[in-house]
């Protein structure tokens, strides 16, 4: 399939194509009822109440007013979709901001202002510098005289250096004001994601130049995106818009995210249902036998000789009615509420301010606040994320002196400074390297400062540094290169450039002093790719060792060097350079086999270290949440060395002796799949050593491995804790993200740029980054946050209390449900198995909406730790992770405190009230009370910090009981008329409430007490410490000594067994604080307890196997 | 050490911040969850200071409630079977269906201790479903409240109509509870002498008042041809057939009492009492039980023994609960929050 683009043809692509209307809605106004409603309902739980709703209609088989389901699910289908409105309706004004975006574009042969929503397919827009593309373009013309125009991706790939694109060769030269004008046809294929292809063909309309059909590729497109720079203008025709753009098409549709919470709460659900089935199963053959044996001698009941055909139905089916409480109807509305309420106090968060752009943090999806309490993997975009994004000159080491070591900045150091007005020579020719030896074009501005437009980000901070140190360099034109140093002048010609390859690791110039004609070959690379060829002779320990220091401060490194040339010498190898730079077959290999000629015997003058900064606490954040249990995966659209860099200065990997980095490369099926086997090799031998493993791969590698071994990678996957993969592609992160998840991982995946967006939509939970590149991330994403360091608080606090949070508000809602069920199944085996209920329907319907749901929903603010003790201790994470708080087990302790209290409250109100005193709507009432007395104490029990707003709910909605209930007892048409004014004048109704009270709790008190004391879990031991022994700062000092070696290795080898998680005992976890503690002044020491789980991983259970 | 490290610098760069883009959010303690909280924690003495508080209460509670269950003085006499005459002893469902049988039984009674007025008369049944289902359901208030609402019957099924001269009409009360009204009447004699039982004011004043129309005649009530329990006076108004009041308050349990009047007069100990019963119920057919009940009544109520034994249970097992923490707190004890229950502070080896 072809896409025919007309260019500057404003009629016929507007219905052929769509605008360029970003959208991300999902509902529109009409289709808003349905859709939803549709999308409401195919969740079992909705379903199952609007059968129980259905049945009620049915008066022979309801127990109570069928308002008593109707209302309540009316209500929770309102706040719903009226939730689902909002969201849908923010998601419509941030596209809309979009969309409303202005651009110039040509109309009618006239530049005009309109709306980047009005872009059609054929328009031509019109860019100026640091304009973000808002569709995807075929330049046209630029404002350069040679059709180039520099753009920044990094939004689409994180690549963050400049790239250079190009007009195509028939537009060529034509004037700007004949642009407007332009007529032409461009063929290119349907949209597709394919960021790194564009193959079409463009041929321009007469007058403009013959119909010669022009090839286009990828160098001739922008973007939608990606900003202009360092180009004043620009204009291209659209090719692609609206969600068809190269970006939209790999954003992919985001699906609803359901947290594992979630997915526990409907398990349990399921349960519970089946209990109910065999229940009402149960009951129901009972009632009939009940009623064939016993009722029809009950005369008074005067059953029908014959009944109907459905007779046999009617019991099981009130049973059916009766049990349906069972699952709480509430339970989905107070947990959106507190849902909300979660994403609320992230919005709110003062921490999780960006002060430097005073951004407030953003949880966009506000339903999975939980899911960040069980995070287990965080798979993080680099650029941008982990640093800042900005490159500076910091250290440098020059012939075995080292600059900068005091004051961590070469430029401030007075040695240098001293060295370099001395004019000593070696200092002279490393400036110079650094001034030239690149690919940096200077401009010069108006107001006449320099401007260096830099493909890389490295190459820029060594010129600038140069200029700082008085070596500017100030023009290039053609092959001349023009120097300022100190006030004089030199030139150089430029004779070959031997270009910067990732296999080569260093790039080099030759060129001509043209002040003294002497040839020189100036080199600058990586260490490895430059000390090996050092002069014989030339001592290379000390740049070694400079490398080294720096790779540990986490600096990105270059070697400089050079050489002379003999004229001979050059002539030569200059013949064989160009003929293989004139290969056809295989031209990169041959051409990097004659550099390698020439690139020997060098020089080596000196070590250049480069910061990246990383964001400020970025190896701190990553530190706290690798001791809470959880890996790091860096995907990377950069190249490998810089990868590497970054993730030695963050923590994130290891150097040497510690961390080893097993590497995943090759260019062939065959090679890829033997560097694989190795990797995975090693890895299993190794997970028993104390040593943190982490593989790198690229992203070529990276796809044979997904696409043919992709078995053996989701191995390799469960076997790291740590991996780096660079140059992979917006789809391979998702896929990545993807093969986590398939193992049943809960991932969380971090990034800032538009090429993180679909992994950001792919990951169980998506946070942006709202950062320097746009904000297309942080629109996609579930959470923004404006720094990587907010990650750690918004994991452990945020993650963590909305975990406990509503661990707590859900069981608790199954416990409330079932209390009152227990006790009306208790009660029909006392009212002939006839399905009577105890409770009128005023009590039923306000005790799940009403009495029970205001105590619980305070829990959200209810906190067991305090935040700090949590970052000191983020070990405590286990907990979520584990899902120790919500499980099978928890619940049945809940399913036993239900039944145990419901046998309470039914024993105490039938004896109490018995004989004389068994009145219906009074026995009712008092185990109504019962109840609502034992729930409140339940909530006050479990509730870890009381705030005033949680006694006002608590005591409050008891006090609020009564008065209800006394309201209810003055309307004389009411079943209760009088009642509660009786009860509680009656001296046996309180002693009856405080019986059950007391009976009910104290074994719960008992049991609670023995647990927190004598068997605590580390929640429990931490809250004593908190509590009673002031700040736990002091814990660190508990064990001063350091362990030896390696009897901590064994001990850790024993912990965390991630996916056997266990989730009833406790957990051993290791790693000590200490041990962090200690390492915290030499950060590769801090790997060693960071070994841990590398075995327990291994034994995880993949689930696709 | 490791908490945020904007924290500090939060609250200096706030003012600035809020002046020139008031993009952050507005602070409160509540936004911040920050608000003022009581943490209390299960010390031991909090708990084992709970137990015996509730010990110190509940036991003595218990003791008096019992002692009040005990001061009433209560007779209750079975009568369901006595009072069949012994040719219809197999046959007691014929009996009792049987209209020209007689159902007038004396029978004898002796007063074990004082009784002093008012004393309570009721009857009780056994194995009596007030509380079914079809029951329960099966009348109309709005009927019973008032004139107007005569036809309210609907949820009366099988006793809303009855059929006389071919035309349909409406039964008041209607539905199974009144149509099933209980129907033995009891007549006392102590020493020859008719001891009065006075039936009024036995049902509840606001049912009297509110719930039973006082315009509400009975009508066409039991004219069907299945005659279920008692009939009413069609003269008085519902409002003063306080039997049908007191019926009509169904009962929760199969075994109920309900009053049915008030001696106002003592009875001595070791009085003799005759007690002359009209056995007209059936509860013979499905197996039930009727028994005449005297009783007096204290605070706590009639007799039931069963609030002051849980209470003493209770807080004897409180106390039992709070002697053992305290020796488990004694024997061993254990300090809250020691961090090394921490098993990531423990140290693996035991060498310390």
């Amino acid at each position: 399939m072809k896409r025919y683009v007309y260019i500057n043809d404003d009629e016929s692509a507007h219905d052929l194509y769509c605008d360029n209307r970003i959208s991300n809605r999902k509902y529109t106004v009409l289709n808003f009822i349905p859709k939803n409603l549709w999308e409401q309902f195919s969740r079992f739980m909705n379903q199952y109440f609007l059968l129980i709703a259905c049945l009620q209609l049915w008066s022979l088989i309801t127990p109570v007013n069928p308002a008593s389901t109707w209302g309540p699910l009316i209500f929770i289908f309102a706040v719903s979709a009226t939730k689902e409105a909002w969201d849908d309706y923010h998601r419509y004004l941030s596209d809309k901001k979009a969309n409303e975006k202005e651009v110039w574009v040509v109309r009618n042969g006239i530049k005009k202002l309109i709306q980047a929503q009005d872009i059609h397919v054929g328009n031509i827009v019109w860019l100026r510098e640091n304009d973000e593309v808002p569709c995807d373009l075929v330049l046209i013309g630029s404002s350069d005289p040679q059709g180039l125009c520099y753009i920044e991706t990094a939004a689409m790939d994180g690549e963050t250096d400049l790239k250079t694109r190009v007009i195509p060769s028939a537009c060529m030269g034509i004037d700007v004001e004949l642009l407007h004008k332009i007529k032409g046809v461009i063929e290119c294929p349907t949209p597709n994601k394919d960021i790194r292809r564009f193959d079409a063909n463009m041929r321009l309309f007469p007058p403009f130049i013959d119909n010669d059909i022009c090839p286009l590729t990828i160098k001739n497109t922008v973007l939608q995106s990606c900003y202009l720079r360092n180009t004043e203008w620009a204009c291209g025709v659209a090719v692609y818009t609206g969600n068809e753009t190269k970006l939209g098409m790999s954003r992919g549709i985001p699906e609803p995210k359901l947290t594992a919470m979630d997915a526990m709460i409907d398990k349990l659900t399921g349960a519970i249902f089946v209990f109910q089935i065999v229940v009402v199963m149960v009951l129901g053959i009972a009632g009939n036998v009940w009623k064939d044996t016993e009722a029809k001698k009950q005369w008074y009941v005067l059953y029908p000789d014959k009944g109907p055909w459905y007779e046999l139905l009617i019991i099981p089916l009130r049973f059916e009615l009766l049990c349906s409480i069972m699952i709480p109807i509430s339970i989905k509305v107070s947990l959106d509420l507190v849902k909300g309420l979660y994403a609320k106090f992230i919005d709110w968060d003062h921490r999780m301010v960006d002060l430097e752009t005073s951004t407030p943090s953003n949880a966009t999806n506000t339903a999975i606040s939980e899911d960040l309490g069980q995070v287990e993997y965080i798979l993080t975009d680099k650029t941008g994320t982990l640093t800042e994004n900005k490159m500076i000159f910091r250290r440098c080491c020059i012939s075995g002196i080292f600059y900068g070591n005091e004051n961590g900045d070469a430029l401030k150091d007075v040695e240098l400074l001293h060295a370099v007005s001395s004019g000593s020579p070696d200092v002279v020719q490393f400036l110079t390297i650094m001034a030239i030896c690149n690919t940096v074009i200077p401009t010069q501005s108006k107001t006449g400062d320099i401007l260096y437009k830099a493909q890389s980000q490295d190459e820029d901070a060594l010129v600038q540094a140069a200029a700082h140190l008085h070596m500017v360099f100030f023009n290039k034109s053609g092959n001349i290169l023009e120097v300022k140093f100190n006030s004089s002048i030199l030139q150089y010609e430029v004779l070959e450039t031997l270009e910067f390859t990732s296999d080569r690791k260093r790039m080099s110039l030759v060129l001509r002093d043209c002040q003294n004609g002497k040839i020189l070959l100036l080199s600058k690379g990586a260490d490895e790719a430059i000390l090996p060829y050092a002069r014989t002779g030339q001592q290379t320990r000390n740049f070694i060792e400079a490398v080294e220091q720096y790779a540990h401060l986490g600096l990105r490194t270059l070697c400089l060097a050079w050489r002379e040339l003999r004229e001979d010498e050059y002539r030569e190898w200059s013949l064989m350079f160009k003929e293989a730079n004139s290969t056809l077959v295989d031209r990169e290999w041959r051409v990097a086999e004659v550099c390698q000629r020439i690139e020997h015997n060098l020089e080596v003058l000196g070590v250049t270290a480069i910061e990246d900064r990383l964001q400020d606490g970025v190896p701190e954040t990553i530190e706290t949440l690798r001791k809470a249990g959880i890996n790091f995966w860096m995907l990377t659209g950069d190249k490998q060395n810089t990868a590497i860099q970054i993730a030695l200065s963050c923590n994130f990997i290891s150097p040497e002796p510690k961390g080893q980095l097993l590497s995943i490369d090759g260019k062939t099926e065959d090679e890829v799949r033997r560097s694989l086997e190795r990797v995975l090799l090693t890895m299993r031998i190794t997970t028993s050593e104390p040593k943190d493993v982490a593989f790198v791969i690229d992203g070529w590698a990276l796809d044979f491995a997904l696409n043919h071994y992709r078995k053996a990678f989701t191995e390799l996957a469960i076997l790291s804790r740590t991996a780096i993969c660079c140059r992979v592609t917006p789809s391979q992160k998702a896929q990545l993200v993807q093969i986590l998840k398939s193992c049943d991982y809960r991932t969380l995946a971090i990034g800032d740029g538009g090429n993180d967006v679909r992994m950001i939509q792919q990951a169980d939970i998506g946070v942006g980054i709202s950062g320097r590149e746009g904000l297309q991330a942080a629109r996609a994403a579930d959470y923004s946050i404006g720094k990587f360091r907010f990650l750690k608080r918004l994991i452990l606090v945020h993650g963590r209390y909305s975990y406990n949070r509503t661990a707590f508000l859900s069981q608790y809602s199954f416990y409330k449900s079932l209390l009152i069920c227990f006790i009306q199944i208790f009660f029909s085996f006392i009212s002939g198995v006839s399905g009577t209920s105890l409770f009128n329907s005023v009590s039923l319907m306000a005790y799940n909406v009403f009495y029970t749901s205001v105590p619980v929903l305070v829990s959200v603010l209810d906190k067991d730790l305090s935040e700090e003790t949590v970052i000191q201790h983020p070990q405590i994470l286990f907990y979520c992770q584990a899902g120790r708080l919500l499980n099978p087990s928890t619940f049945a302790g809940w399913f036993g405190r239900s039944l145990f209290h419901a046998v309470v409250v039914f024993l105490i109100s039938i004896h109490a009230y018995a004989y004389d005193k068994s009145e219906m709507e009074e026995v009712s009432m008092v185990a109504l009370s019962g109840c609502i007395w034992l729930q409140a104490f339940v909530v006050a029990m479990e509730t870890n910090s009381f705030t005033i707003l949680q006694h006002l709910a608590i005591w409050g909605n008891l006090a609020g009981f009564y008065a209800i209930n006394w309201i209810f007892s003055a309307l004389p048409a009411s079943g209760m008329y009088t009642i509660m004014f009786r009860l509680c004048r009656q001296p046996s109704y309180w002693i009856s409430i405080f019986l059950m009270t007391a009976a009910g709790m104290s074994p719960i008190l008992a049991i609670k007490y023995f647990r927190y004391t004598y068997r605590p879990s580390k929640i429990n031991t931490l809250q004593q410490a908190e509590r009673l022994g002031g700040p736990i700062v002091s814990l660190g000092t508990i064990e001063p000594q350091p362990r030896p070696l390696i009897e901590k290795d064994v001990s850790t080898l024993s912990i965390t067994q991630p996916k056997n998680r266990n989730p009833v005992y406790e957990p051993l976890l290791s790693d000590s604080p200490n041990a962090t503690r200690r390492s915290s002044g030499t950060p590769f020491d801090f790997f060693q307890s960071q070994s841990r789980s590398s075995l327990p991983n291994y034994s995880r259970n993949c689930k696709d196997n | 050490m490791s908490t945020d490290p904007s924290t500090s610098s939060a609250a200096a760069a706030e003012e600035k911040s809020n002046k020139r883009k008031s993009k952050k959010p507005k602070y409160s303690r509540f936004t911040q969850q920050e608000l003022p909280a009581w943490q209390p924690i299960l010390t031991p003495r909090w708990v084992i200071t709970i137990f015996t508080l509730i010990a110190l209460v509940f036991i003595p509670v218990g003791l008096a409630a019992f002692s009040a269950s005990q001061r009433v003085v209560e007779v209750e006499y079975e009568y369901d079977t006595e009072c069949i005459p012994d040719s219809y002893k197999d046959n007691a469902t014929a009996y009792i269906k049987d209209d020209n049988t007689n159902k007038t039984c004396t029978q004898k009674l002796s007063i074990k201790s004082k009784m002093q007025a008012p004393i309570f008369v009721y009857y009780q049944l056994d194995n009596f479903y007030q509380n079914h289902r079809r029951y329960v359901k099966s009348r109309s208030d709005e009927q019973l409240r008032t004139k107007d609402k005569e036809n309210d019957v609907s949820s009366c099924s099988p006793e809303d109509y009855v059929t006389i001269n071919n035309k349909s009409e409406p039964i008041v009360p209607c539905g199974l509870i009144a149509w099933s009204l209980f129907n033995d009447t009891y007549k006392i004699q102590n020493k020859d002498k008719e001891v009065v039982i006075n039936k009024t004011n036995i049902a509840w004043a606001s049912d009297r008042t509110t719930k039973f129309g006082s315009d509400v005649y009975p009508k066409n009530f039991q004219a069907s041809g299945l005659i279920g329990g008692a009939k009413l006076d069609p003269t008085k108004p519902l409002s003063e057939q306080e039997d049908l009041i007191v019926w009509m308050r169904t009962a929760a349990l199969p075994k109920f009492r309900k009053l049915y009047g008030k001696i106002e007069t003592d009875l001595e100990a070791n009085d003799e009492i005759v007690v002359v019963i009209e056995n007209n119920y059936n509860t013979y057919e499905f197996g039930g039980k009727k028994s005449l009940v005297l009783s007096t009544a204290t605070w706590i109520g009639g007799r039931n023994n069963f609030l002051g034994i849980a209470y003493v249970v209770i807080g004897s097992m409180s106390l039992l609960l709070a002697l053992g923490f305290l020796l488990l707190y004694i024997l061993k004890p254990r300090p809250l929050g020691d961090p090394t229950y921490l098993s990531w502070n423990k140290n693996p080896g035991g060498l310390r």
